[in-house]
């Protein structure tokens, strides 16, 4: 079966459909089949922005602006071609770690949390650059090297990983840190990283665990010990957990329909707009809806997943599954923390959730996949 | 470059291969553990969620329903619902309760009596319900406090209803009033009774029709969000409106009663022998009830219920006196019953007596002796000897049992609060209660109603109305009539028949209701002063209640003005009329005022006119004039004892 599937990435995917729109747009560097599932989940969660806005037109269109200047930036991004990312994945990677000093030094607080750098006439998380150079530079570390990485290479790559990883820790940001960890992780993974070696840093995880614990801001601890029982502090910190747990519960299988959640609309639910979003989809559309949802991230990431496959060389291959398997983990994270399964950390439901600096760089993610998919040279093995 | 020549490319790209596929199956299995998570929640636990995500938006606003009016028998207001403007304080909601207060007085006026009240209630109250500081703001403090509104959080201004008296202080006590519903009596009652009122019955036909009175408590469902602001309404549940009361009792009546007894402490009760329906009933001091439904303040309170004459106290139900003379008419058909006496049997008075053994002087109230008394003559000169010697015939368990008949002793089931019993000794009760034999001495003063005897006025004027229907009798009752809020539709309270008191000869109730009409007619008649110019025939009994024992060794009656005041003697009267058909019964007990002939009966002889005719007739003025042709029989000088009888 294995076989077969190699024989069809050699041939170059499935039939060749007939030359359409899908080549116009390829010759545009551009992926359609990406395209219209972004677009397909932006645009789902604008209607759900309205709803949970409380009917803003400003918000929508303030979200829509956001989608097009990041699909502005895909495709700029994919213009280029893979190697060019390859050549700048180090120079971006130390910009972005000089920029995560500044933050120490200059940054802003918010919530005990040092995270935003200000630069004047744009304030953005550098934290939230480093998802994208993170994978890019390990990607691009891992190219030349031999596959499945040797002791000596891991060691390298876990310096890579480490350094920008601890700054993040310490700002202290444990979500975006356990996110680049993830980026980092997955490039690993897709480099062949031995079996033993994931286990064994697994099990280190689980180990360390205790340790981390101490080390955890009262806020941190309080969000997972919420998680475990969100009931025992309705009120305070389980608050969040219980109302979207209710919304989410309430919704059923048809949802209570579009604008007719009570939840949000009576303000229940907080941050219902931003990291909740999910939740509003989930009571006024109903289960049918969020499994239809779930499908379109799959396919994303079963997309990526595919240019992974078809990539030309290691760094694409790496960087397009990390990219891919990222995402999906966002959306995991995410959808796992509105329904109390995981512990409430400020992810964003990708291009669905109303905000900022997380859509843009994931459309200049998803223009480097395309970037990928679509820069592709006739060359044999 | 150098590491480059050692790739595999063709093994990197199947390791990869097989590192996708694993993604991919990672991806699936995160995603069904997702879904199998939403699942459950929203197939599983909907019904749970959608009940949990109602509770969260969902309010029950109670509404309040009207409290019911009362009217007199005639239609009078008694109390009504008055539209009213009060300034309430959520004290959970305020920091700095006094300087709240200082910065209310600016804007609204305050005085000590409402802080201090105000305080009271605080500490009476949840803190997180509204506790009113001000009631009846006027047109212009509202609008001032409308104007600054934003600067007193934990304030706020309701519109609702306060229960006002038409008639002030008259029939307080029949009516009685209404005031904040404390912690306990909402604990007390049954769930959601009292959603959205404030004010419970606390005394009279208020407490005792309660449940007539409140109606039932609508409520609104409210859509509100997180931060209980209301946004629509999604239900309603009617309420209904309490009923409408009419009372038994004639206001005028009631008024003349009131004035009839003026600066004397007392009660005055007068019911319809025919229905038991209670025409007037006074009890003096009376008290403002408006005092109470603002929430009266500690002070104010307290000066009330220490105040030595007990103004709050309801003389006519909770007050037990001796009923002294009063008794007699009853006494006397219990020796004719008894067959003990017959009507003819005559006692010589010598105006004291002793009995066999004993030195101890038992007086009658005329010193110099009333001579030869039959039982007419007993009754209507209210002879003291004649009815020692009949008590001592009848024995204290006969007298027992017939006085307990007639209703002395417990209480009548009349529907207000707080009656009291009273007693009527007996054997059993005095060893139960004082580890004593009887004595037979004591069963002399029992005979003439005093001793340990104590009775209520209304128990008196039940006693009368008993006597005056020949034996058959009703609950008294004070409300007649119940009415629907809505649909006007009226219904009775039917009289509650008691069961008749059946003697073996019938004669006997005309024989006492002859001596009585004697009382008030006949010569010598200790309330002859009210029959003279009666244009109907009263039947009537005087009382002179001791208060302090009179010493072994008084040869003679104190007069009234030695005696300090504390001492004085009650005076006491009850009467029926028309005598030969009965329309009203009276009791009076004018306390420390001397004798029951002179003091008493004037004031039922007011209350009997203003209910038989519409109008007071009687003149005490005109006494000697009207008196003169009358008075010719009372030449052997009981027009004098008149005056200081009994």
């Amino acid at each position: 079966m294995i076989a077969e599937v190699i024989y069809r990435v050699r041939r170059g995917g499935p039939d060749k459909p007939e030359p359409g729109m899908a080549d116009l747009l390829e010759s545009w560097h551009i992926d359609m089949w990406l395209l219209l599932l972004l677009a397909t989940v932006a645009g789902l969660g604008m209607f759900v922005i309205y709803s949970a806005s409380g009917h803003s037109i400003p918000a929508v269109v303030n979200q829509a602006e956001r989608f097009l200047l990041g699909l502005f930036v895909m495709a700029v991004v994919a213009q280029a071609p893979p190697e060019f990312y390859r050549m700048l994945a180090p120079w971006l990677y130390g910009l972005t770690l000089l920029l995560l000093l500044l933050v120490e030094v200059i940054g802003d607080h918010a919530m005990g949390a040092q995270r935003w750098l200000d630069l004047g006439f744009i304030r953005f998380q550098p934290s939230e650059l480093m998802k994208l150079a993170m994978p890019m530079t390990l990607a691009a570390f891992l190219h030349h090297r031999r596959l499945p990485p040797r002791p000596l290479t891991l060691l390298a790559s876990l310096v890579i990983l480490g350094v920008p990883t601890v700054l993040i820790m310490v700002q202290p940001d444990l979500g975006t840190s356990m996110l680049v960890i993830a980026a980092g992780g997955f490039t690993l993974f897709f480099a062949g990283l031995q079996w033993r070696w994931i286990l064994g840093a697994l099990a280190a995880v689980g180990a360390a665990a205790p340790i981390l614990w101490e080390r955890l801001h009262d806020y941190q601890r309080k969000r997972i010990l919420t998680l475990l029982d969100p009931e025992s502090d309705p009120l305070g910190a389980g608050y969040h957990i219980t109302q979207s747990k209710i919304a989410i519960g309430s919704g059923g299988l048809f949802g209570k329909g579009w604008l007719e959640g009570t939840q949000a609309k009576l303000e229940f639910l907080p941050e219902a707009h931003t990291d909740f979003i999910f939740a509003v989809f989930a009571e006024e559309l109903g289960l049918i809806s969020v499994l239809v949802l779930l499908s379109v991230y799959l396919c994303i990431v079963g997309r990526c997943l595919w240019i992974a496959v078809r990539a030309q060389d290691s760094f694409q291959r790496l960087l397009a599954g990390a990219l891919g398997m990222t995402f999906f983990i966002y959306v995991f994270i995410n959808i796992g923390m509105v329904i109390g399964l995981l512990p409430v950390v400020g992810v964003p439901l990708p291009l669905f959730s109303f905000g900022g600096t997380s859509m843009v760089s994931l459309l200049a993610g998803f223009g480097m996949l395309m970037s990928i998919h679509t820069h592709r040279k006739l060359l044999a093995n | 470059m150098a590491l480059g020549s050692i790739k595999n490319l063709h093994r990197e790209r199947q390791a990869f291969l097989a590192r996708a596929l694993f993604g991919t199956v990672f991806c699936l299995v995160c995603s069904s553990i997702l879904i199998a998570r939403l699942f459950d929640l929203q197939v599983l636990q909907n019904e749970y969620f959608q009940t949990r995500a109602n509770e969260n938006r969902m309010r029950v606003m109670p509404v309040a329903p009207v409290r019911g009016l009362i009217y007199d028998r005639h239609g009078a207001l008694l109390a009504q619902n008055k539209p009213a403007f009060v300034l309430e304080v959520v004290p959970e909601q305020v920091e700095g309760m006094d300087t709240l207060l200082q910065r209310l007085s600016g804007v609204v006026q305050l005085t000590d009596q409402d802080i201090a009240r105000f305080k009271d209630r605080v500490r009476k109250t949840p803190r997180y319900r509204p506790v009113p500081l001000r009631n009846n703001l006027t047109m212009e403090e509202l609008a001032r406090y409308e104007l600054d509104r934003h600067a007193f959080r934990g304030v706020d201004v309701s519109a609702g209803l306060t229960r006002n008296y038409p008639l002030g202080a008259s029939g307080a006590h029949i009516i009685g009033y209404v005031g904040g519903i404390t912690e306990k009596e909402l604990s007390d009652a049954p769930e959601n009774t009292y959603e959205g009122l404030s004010l419970i019955g606390k005394t009279g036909v208020e407490k005792s029709h309660e449940d007539t009175l409140r109606g039932k408590s609508g409520a609104k469902i409210i859509e509100a969000n997180a931060y209980g602001r209301p946004l629509r309404e999604l239900d309603y549940r009617r309420g209904y409106p309490g009923r409408n009361l009419y009372l038994s009792v004639d206001s005028k009546v009631q008024l003349i009663a009131e004035q009839a007894l003026g600066e004397l402490d007392g009660a005055v009760v007068a019911i319809d022998p025919r229905s038991g329906e209670v025409i007037a009933l006074v009890s003096k001091p009376g008290f403002d009830p408006h005092l109470f439904i603002e929430g009266i303040d500690v002070k104010t309170y307290k000066a009330l219920s220490n105040d030595p004459k007990r103004p709050l106290f309801n003389r006519a139900l909770q007050g037990t006196y001796p009923p002294g003379s009063t008794v007699k008419p009853a006494m006397a058909m219990a020796g004719l019953e008894y067959g003990v006496v017959t009507p003819e049997d005559g006692v010589y008075c010598r105006g004291e007596m002793s009995l066999p053994g004993s030195s101890r002087k038992y007086r009658c109230w005329k010193r110099s002796g009333h001579g030869f008394q039959d039982m007419v003559g007993g009754v209507m000169r209210s002879c003291d000897i004649y009815f020692y010697e009949l008590a001592i015939k009848l024995g204290i368990d006969r007298m027992h049992d017939s006085m307990t008949r007639l209703g002395l002793g417990h209480k009548t089931g009349v529907d207000l609060p707080l009656e009291g019993s009273g007693l009527f000794p007996s054997r059993e009760w005095k060893l139960r209660r004082r580890k004593e034999q009887w004595y037979p001495g004591e069963t002399l003063n029992i005979g003439i109603g005093q001793g340990y005897t104590l009775t209520t006025p209304l128990q008196l004027a039940q006693m009368t109305a008993r006597i005056a229907m020949r034996g058959k009798g009703f609950k008294p009752h004070v409300v007649y009539a119940t009415q629907d809020a809505i649909t006007r539709e009226v219904t009775r309270v039917p009289p509650e028949p008691l069961e008749p008191i059946e003697l073996k000869d019938n004669h006997n109730w005309q024989r006492v209701i002859d001596a009585m009409i004697d009382v008030a007619h006949g010569a010598g008649g200790t309330a002859a002063r009210i029959g003279r110019d009666s244009p109907y025939r009263i039947a009537a009994k005087t009382g002179t209640a001791q208060v302090a024992a009179m010493r072994q060794d008084e040869k003679k009656a104190r007069s009234l003005e030695s005696t300090p005041l504390h001492l004085r003697d009650h005076a006491l009267f009850v009467a029926f009329a028309p005598a030969d058909d009965p329309k009203i019964a009276v009791a009076v007990i004018a306390e420390h005022a001397g004798h029951g002939g002179s003091v008493a009966a004037p004031i039922a002889r007011q209350v009997m006119d203003m209910y038989l005719l519409g109008e007071v007739r009687y003149n005490a003025a005109a006494k000697p004039a009207a008196a003169a042709p009358v008075a010719t029989p009372d030449a052997d000088g009981h027009v004098h004892d008149e005056d200081v009888e009994d």
